[in-house]
């Protein structure tokens, strides 16, 4: 008589319907969803990219292609060091777990330090939020994007100081590889951000 | 290990002790219970349906005479906005989500929810959401823009404190939209993953089909009107120019109504869904066309991605994008009429029972066709032209939105209510309720038609005399009163059922789901034994047979009657039904999971951030410290202990 | 998804199939490297705009998809798990392709 108790996700494949664990699922039909806001805020950018007034540049004008481009591999790389904490814990070696992760950390935080740089950079020769639809634009867009990747490198700190106090055990593999599928997200909205942004001609 | 009723010793860990009540008043601060979570969203979107019904008796005060004077136009426009942003968000969304909550789990044959802990937090997001836009009125001023906001009206700013209106607004929907976003993966994740033993996709009940299509819509669509009210927040707060100084304000309205019109199949699936269970049961038949009737639902949710812009046929599409959506909206209207005629085919030949639930769905058939028809005259772009932000428009919605849903929703109100309170309404009473309610709605909303197509605006806080439009606002006017009417014989009636009401049995109706095999109210684990389901309406299989002459015939020991007997179906799992239903079951070893503070306590941030991006950013960093604690002590906590 | 009489649903365990070992993921990075100095190459090449467009849209979806389907597993995952994923991105396409177009038109028209 199987009794079949709810299926919390403590780790580890409880009996489901499709063989798949809840959380798993859930951060997949979450991410289906992240898909229609960023492809607003992009679409909104992209209507929006050469409406200035006289006087302040359009974005093409003032970016730093060279610069964003050494960003830009740096979170791409951050993917790797990701999935590489991901294998580490499912082979149970927590002192690599612990490496990747904060190199992931690290390099969103380096990512980070550099949008802040050029948004500084920006603002400084005239194109702000506020001075023109395409600076609202383009400022919402890669801020919602900034402020993803930050809640990401909170989660993943996070992740660091459980393994760190020994709470994160090869059982809870899971919640590696579920913050694992935010921080690729995040990544690819930006694959998707640096082409359409960056480098596609006005 | 724990279980109804019995108070365990508090644990440590985390900041304080977790709680363990699961009865009692402040039980239901902390529950994860689904069944209490949908009771939880039910009283509170009737009340909000009451507060909302006032907006409107005091609108149709105002509207009853010409040169009306109870309120001035600023007041007048808070009390639509708000009037049509409750019913909407606080009280037919809610009202299905308390259908949602209570029901999945019990007709796909679940103990809870995927997430019970993330489905308190939707409760309290919701309640606080509602709590924050109803703030407005004594901060300042309620929305007054509309529910749809338009720009650039809605992007009018204020200074901080003074003319906050739109900014209630938009924070507002962003609070409310994280609760129903949240609670939508929850319960999609639900249904994917949860279901009994047997339950496959097309043996689930048609209310299920129809949640599932609402998750996903709600999934999709919400991002986008996220992004929208982001926009709007911005325009007001931060000086960025997207509806207006340069920007379109048009993209608010695509923006808008990319969501707002998957949002209105949000709202009228649910009620299908209901009438889809209440119709066969009182019918003594099955529904027919099962598969056609899920994929009509299947259709109208993908097919209503495509016809948005028919709310904007006066804003200069274009002849194509006229066209396009024109015929798209045309399309629409075939699986919606397709499900019709699949309900009407379903009581054609049943053994009718006219108790009141099925009276409401038969009300929602008839209301819903009448407003269908309105919106296929929309469809027709020089029509429209003609009947835009006129009383014909807002008589087409009221018909879908309260002959339709709201109808629906009662009639899932008195079918359901046995199972929830144990108590049966009144049918006397409830009959009073149908009629009363059916006759006030048509003399409030028939009117609405004839008024706008004699070219009544909609908006508008008063009118002149001589226009020959004061005989039928009198007329509706009379007819809202009724509707208010026929909510207290309502109200009398469910207070009334809590002492006088006639207990209920597990089945009261005769049901075909699984909701019908377990008692009146279900214990807290729902299901002694999870049930292996072996069709489609298992539970009315196990009940029936039918005879050579195809009439049905009563199983002996099918459902609860007789313990023990044997019968196609498998014994075991009748006898223990049977005395589960009679006796509540008796929950031994069964790992429910525990009350919690976070869902509450995390949620309390978001009203915190909201009021401090109009009052004082240190109020929002504390929002975000309250939230990201919240989350901290969710996440390290166990589900269960 | 349809199951047997004779196999409740609780009795299905699909065994997760095998994630890729870390020299697969480090030579997807280095793919992934290649093509993004390919696309900013690409970007200061002087080609007709349309085809400098297509040809980063191209580039970058390529890269999109590698990492959705090794670096997040999609690729050796459950089938179902791809399903809300896509019917967003399907969603988002087509309903935003339409939006712009229509704007786009709009705000020409205006001027």
């Amino acid at each position: 008589m199987a009794d079949q108790a709810v299926a919390h996700d403590a780790g580890g494949v409880h009996a489901t319907s499709t063989g798949i664990e809840n959380t798993k699922l859930a951060m997949w039909t979450f991410l289906g969803s992240e898909t229609l806001l960023f492809g607003a805020l992009i679409s909104t950018f992209l209507l929006y990219r050469s409406n200035v007034p006289p006087g302040i540049p359009t974005p093409h004008e003032i970016f730093d292609i060279p610069f964003t481009s050494v960003s830009s591999f740096v979170l791409l790389m951050s993917s790797l060091t990701m999935v590489l904490a991901l294998a580490a814990i499912q082979h149970g070696d927590h002192h690599r777990t612990r490496v990747w992760l904060l190199a992931t950390a690290t390099l969103g935080m380096v990512f980070i330090s550099g949008q802040v740089y050029e948004f500084t950079a920006f603002v400084r020769e005239g194109f702000t939020v506020g001075t023109s639809p395409a600076g609202s634009a383009f400022f919402v867009l890669t801020s919602f994007h900034g402020a993803h990747v930050t809640l990401g490198i909170l989660m993943l700190l996070s992740l660091f100081g459980l393994s760190l106090q020994g709470k994160l055990p090869r059982e809870r593999a899971n919640a590696v590889e579920y913050v694992g599928l935010y921080w690729h997200f995040v990544d690819i909205v930006w694959i998707v951000l640096f082409t359409l942004v960056y480098l596609i001609p006005a | 290990m724990a279980s109804a009723g019995h108070a365990l010793p508090a644990k440590g860990g985390g900041f304080f002790a977790r709680p363990t009540a699961t009865t009692g008043f402040w039980s239901w601060f902390t529950t994860v219970d689904h069944k209490k979570i949908g009771i939880l969203y039910g009283f509170t979107a009737f009340a909000f349906f009451i507060i909302g019904g006032l907006e409107a008796l005091v609108i149709r005060a105002q509207l009853a005479g010409p040169d009306g004077e109870i309120v001035d136009a600023e007041l007048y426009n808070q009390l639509f906005t708000m009037h049509g942003l409750t019913m909407v968000f606080l009280v037919v969304m809610p009202l299905s989500a308390a259908f949602f909550n209570y029901l999945i789990p019990l007709m796909i044959g679940a103990r809870d929810v995927a997430f019970p802990r993330l489905n308190a937090f939707s409760y309290w997001v919701f309640l606080f959401g509602g709590l924050f836009m109803y703030s407005s009125f004594v901060l300042g001023g309620a929305p007054n823009g509309g529910w749809f906001g338009y720009a650039p009206v809605n992007v009018q700013a204020g200074e901080i404190g003074a003319l906050n209106n739109m900014t209630f607004y938009a924070i507002g929907l962003l609070i409310l939209g994280i609760a129903s976003t949240v609670s939508a993966v929850n319960l999609a994740v639900t249904i994917i993953n949860m279901r009994a033993p047997g339950m496959s996709f097309f043996r689930m009940p048609v209310f299920i089909w129809m949640a599932f299509v609402v998750q996903f819509l709600l999934i999709f669509a919400l991002p986008i009107i996220t992004v929208g009210l982001f926009l709007l927040l911005f325009d007001r707060i931060l000086g960025t120019s997207f509806y207006a100084s340069g920007g379109d304000p048009v993209l608010w309205q695509h923006l808008f109504w990319l969501f707002g019109h998957p949002e209105v199949y949000i709202l009228i699936l649910p009620a299908m869904g209901i009438v889809s269970e209440i119709l066969p049961t009182f019918s003594r038949k099955p529904l027919f066309g099962y598969s056609v009737v899920v994929f009509s639902g299947i259709a109208i949710g993908i097919m209503g991605w495509g016809v948005w812009a028919h709310h904007m046929f006066t804003t200069g599409l274009g002849p194509v994008a006229n066209s396009a959506f024109a015929v798209s909206t045309m399309f629409i209207a075939v699986p919606t009429g397709v499900k019709i005629f699949n309900w009407i085919a379903t009581t054609w030949g049943g053994k009718i029972r006219l108790a009141t639930p099925m009276l409401f769905a038969l009300g929602f058939v008839a209301m819903f066709t009448i407003g269908g028809l309105s919106g296929v005259t929309h469809s027709v772009v020089p029509h429209d032209t003609q009947q835009t932000d006129t009383y014909y428009v807002v008589a087409h919605f009221h018909y879908v939105l309260f002959g339709g849903a709201i109808l629906g929703l009662f009639g899932g109100v008195y079918y359901w209510w046995p199972k929830i309170f144990g108590r049966v309404l009144n049918e006397g009473l409830g009959k009073i309720h149908f009629w009363l309610m059916l006759i006030g709605f048509n003399l409030t909303f028939g009117p609405f038609h004839i008024l706008g197509l004699q070219g009544m605006p909609r908006r508008i806080y008063r009118y002149p005399d001589g226009m020959g439009w004061n005989a039928w606002n009198m007329a509706a006017t009379v007819g809202s009163f009724l509707i208010a009417v026929s909510v207290l014989v309502f109200m009398w009636n469910a207070v009334r059922s809590r002492t006088k009401g006639e207990i209920a049995v597990a089945d009261p109706w005769d049901g075909r789901t699984l909701e019908w095999t377990i008692s009146s109210p279900p214990p807290a684990h729902n299901f002694d034994e999870v049930p292996v389901v072996h069709a489609l309406d298992d539970f009315w299989h196990r009940k029936y047979v039918e005879d050579k002459g195809g009439q049905l015939v009563r199983v002996p020991s099918g459902g609860q009657e007789e313990p023990g007997a044997t019968d196609a179906h498998g014994t075991e799992q009748a006898a223990h039904g049977a005395e589960q239903a009679a006796h509540g079951g008796s929950g031994h070893g069964i790992h429910m999971p525990s009350p919690s503070y976070m869902p509450i306590l995390t949620s309390f941030g978001l009203p915190m951030v909201g009021y401090g991006l109009m009052y004082g950013y240190w109020l929002s960093i504390a929002g975000a410290v309250v939230l990201l604690t919240g989350l901290y002590g969710w996440a390290l906590e166990p589900d269960a202990e | 998804m349809a199951t047997t009489d004779q196999t409740p649903a609780t009795q299905i365990h699909i065994p997760e199939k095998a994630h890729p070992g870390e020299r697969t993921y480090v030579k997807v990075a280095l793919v992934l490297g290649v093509i993004t100095a390919a696309e900013i190459a690409v970007s200061y090449i002087d080609v007709n705009k349309w085809v400098l467009i297509l040809s980063l849209i191209v580039l970058s979806a390529v890269k999109f998809i590698l990492v959705v389907q090794w670096f997040m597993h999609l690729k050796f995952d459950h089938p179902t798990l791809r399903k809300p994923f896509i019917a967003g991105m399907v969603t988002a396409l087509t309903v935003y392709t339409i939006v712009l177009a229509n704007l786009v038109y709009h705000s020409r028209s205006a001027s």
